[in-house]
């Protein structure tokens, strides 16, 4: 069976688990391939136009799936955590896709939520490898490989590795970069190559380290998060919040730049959040926040960039003057 | 002084509610241009509508010398639950001081819905309780108005009437207090509102309402399209209701379905909740397909998830159950102008396929 995977939205979170899942199962994993114009162009069209950039990139990986698949998956991610939920959108995801004006191939679309116990989740995972297998046993084992893949992958990336070099399998060197940038937000956002406008190559080009929240350990982040006087409800609102205060509290990176895809509903608050609290606690690491969208044009975009690793450049040789 | 957001009736709903608590309060200015205009100018760029007024609301109540803020709260996965948290560091930033008492939900632990109504009232547990049961009759019977005005305006003789009836009963209403005085004046309010002088048997279109509670409740938002329909003969019939919503129950005695039955209705179209209307704006519609309405007004605010969920898989549930849908995306740049021509094009649309039918 050829199982389609948009390559788009949590893909980027959790695609060893499930390809390994899939492929110890016997099944042929097809994936729609990294975002191009193409792409791009074919979800805006056909998303209502309301809807956030990533969800639009999400349509245009799916047609593109269409007619060489029998099935695409699109689990419905409700929740990750006991207490938390993803974004809504998650939730109503695959019903999305099923409501779009072609012919999709059948959905395969697990309700993975985790408010709902373990227990559940089993059997959720033993009911979506029933589609290739009839072995409670086989299954299971293949749930096995697909959380080591995860934990290796997760491994890597907390080691230094960004999810893209990884997808892309590139060594980097940037042993001779001068200055460090955190880059925020969510990764199906900061690892697109093709909507953000490659920035990681470009920073990198300009002598920047790029540092990223998944090379952060989850508890660091958890426990970052966790000063909020609310707990945020959304998981990877609450990682980026995590990753931004880690960064932000230690000073460990010479500045930050958070990404946000137009019109996200949860980083709209979340951004007036963090620059509260990042003013509250007298942060004294430089933020600022670039909103991308289909219409981003790619020189004013490159200019903000430049602008600003200049005067976070600036700002360190001043402090090192100072202190020298 | 305590104040809170406006919406619709809320303003009767809590004022009862917390003059009987014996809290003193100040509802906010009327939601005007210039509330919107301060609350777009204070509240983050692509945060959804609702939120902008709020904090538009409290900036004039606080100027008017409120010092303390009632919101509610919420868990999730829609905004809403976290908007308390903004609005008090952005209204904080802005240089204001006060209290934000947040009452969360009772599904949040009981200490965090009840503690805050406490501390602003000094009354105990039990106190607010049987408060909260007595007013709760009221806060519904406001909801049982409004419905009645919206099934009797499109048969008016005389165009305002039934506003003008509703607005009694509502009056009549308000000043009641015990079990038996509220029942008698829902009664009395009903009938102020049949008395309006109709012709029933009048050919109505039948629309239904549907999209984000905060839109569909509030006149200032959604260009008071209830009103509007209505002057025009169409019968508006609309899918949430203030107690429906704020309700222990969830079983919708006003609009008449159940969070449970509208789950099952919308299955084979949404098979999840996506948080505030998304899934309830996609039940109501196929229900008011079934019932034979001859069409739908949809309208959220411009970056709300769960009703831009609901939109792209309205689609193709007008298209299966052939029923024509409306959809409004409301942010603070949308026109009374713009909304009134797109309305009329709708009608004409409507009144063609009635008379198609007919034939
Ligand atoms: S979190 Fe934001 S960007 Fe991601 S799917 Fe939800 S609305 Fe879109
Ligand atoms: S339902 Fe929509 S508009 Fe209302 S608070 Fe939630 S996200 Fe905002």
């Amino acid at each position: 069976m050829k199982i389609g995977y948009p390559q788009a939205l949590l893909y980027y979170k959790y695609f060893p688990l499930w390809e390994t899942f899939f492929n110890k199962l016997g099944a042929e994993i097809i994936l729609s391939g990294q975002t191009s114009k193409k792409i791009l162009n074919m979800g805006a069209v056909e998303a209502e136009n309301e809807l956030c950039l990533p969800v639009k990139v999400f349509y245009g990986h799916l047609l593109s799936l269409v007619d060489k698949v029998d099935s695409v998956f699109i689990p419905r991610i409700v929740s990750v955590e006991k207490n938390a939920f993803t974004c809504p959108k998650f939730m109503g995801l695959p019903d999305m896709a099923r409501a779009v004006g072609h012919q999709v191939p059948r959905i395969i679309d697990p309700v993975i939520d985790l408010r709902q116990g373990w227990k559940q989740y089993l059997d959720t995972i033993v009911g979506l490898g029933k589609e290739l297998s009839p072995s409670r046993v086989k299954i299971l084992s293949a749930y096995r490989a697909g959380v080591k893949s995860l934990h290796e992958y997760k491994e890597k990336t907390v080691a230094g590795v960004t999810p893209i070099d990884i997808i892309d399998n590139r060594e980097v060197d940037d042993s001779g970069a001068d200055i460090k940038i955190g880059l925020a937000g969510h990764p199906y956002n900061i690892y697109d190559k093709y909507t953000s406008m490659n920035l990681i190559k470009r920073m990198r080009e300009m002598g920047v380290a790029v540092t990223t929240g998944e090379m952060i350990e989850d508890r660091v982040i958890e426990r970052e998060a966790a000063t909020l006087p609310k707990d945020l409800f959304w998981t990877y609102e609450r990682e980026v919040v995590g990753t931004i205060s880690h960064w932000s509290r230690r000073s460990s990176v010479d500045g930050i730049i958070y990404i946000l895809a137009f019109p996200c509903g949860p980083d709209s608050l979340v951004q007036a959040l963090l620059e509260h609290e990042m003013r509250k606690e007298k942060s004294t690491v430089p933020m600022m926040s670039l909103v991308i969208d289909e219409h981003s044009a790619e020189a004013g975009f490159l200019t903000r960039i430049e602008a600003f690793v200049d005067m976070v450049r600036r700002k360190k040789r001043l402090s090192r003057q100072k202190v020298g | 002084m305590l104040t809170f957001p406006q919406m619709g009736n809320l303003e009767r709903l809590l004022g009862d509610i917390l003059e009987r608590l014996e809290v003193e309060y100040m509802p906010p200015p009327k939601t005007t241009a210039k509330t919107l205009a301060l609350g777009t100018k204070h509240a983050p760029e692509f945060s959804c509508l609702p939120l902008k007024i709020n904090i538009g609301n409290f900036i004039e109540a606080l100027d008017a010398g409120a010092d303390t803020l009632l919101m509610a709260g919420g868990k999730g996965p829609c905004r809403f639950g976290y908007y308390a948290e903004i609005e008090d560091r952005i209204l904080k930033d802005a240089g204001y001081d006060f209290e934000m008492v947040t009452v969360e939900p009772p599904s949040m632990g009981f200490t965090r819905f009840v503690g805050p109504i406490k501390r602003v009232s000094g009354k105990s547990t039990r106190q607010i309780w049987k408060i909260l049961r007595a007013s709760f009759p009221k806060c519904r019977g406001f909801d049982f108005l409004e419905k009645k005005a919206l099934e009797t305006r499109c048969f008016e003789l005389n165009i305002g009437d039934t506003t003008k009836a509703l607005k009694k009963a509502m009056d009549i209403l308000s000043e009641a207090k015990k079990p038996e005085e509220i029942k008698e004046a829902i009664d009395a309010g009903l009938n102020v509102i049949d008395s309006v002088s109709c012709d029933k048997d009048r050919l109505v279109l039948k629309v239904g309402f549907v999209g984000e509670f905060y839109i569909l409740l509030e006149p200032f938002v959604n260009f008071d399209v209830e009103e509007w329909l209505g002057n025009r003969g169409v019968m508006v019939d609309r899918s949430v209701y203030i107690t429906d919503w704020i309700g222990p129950s969830a079983k919708n005695p006003v609009a008449g379905t159940s969070d449970d039955e509208l789950a099952e209705i919308a299955k084979p179209y949404l098979g999840h909740s996506v948080g505030g209307e998304g899934l309830p704006s996609i039940a109501h519609t196929m229900l008011y397909a079934r019932e034979g309405f001859d069409g739908v007004i949809h309208m959220f605010p411009f970056t709300c998830m769960p009703d831009t969920i609901a939109k792209a898989i309205l689609g193709k549930v007008g298209k299966d159950l052939d029923i024509p849908i409306l959809h409004f995306t409301i942010d603070e740049q949308t026109g009374k102008a713009g909304v009134a021509t797109r309305l009329e094009a709708f009608l004409d649309l409507l009144a063609g396929r009635r008379r198609a039918l007919v034939n």
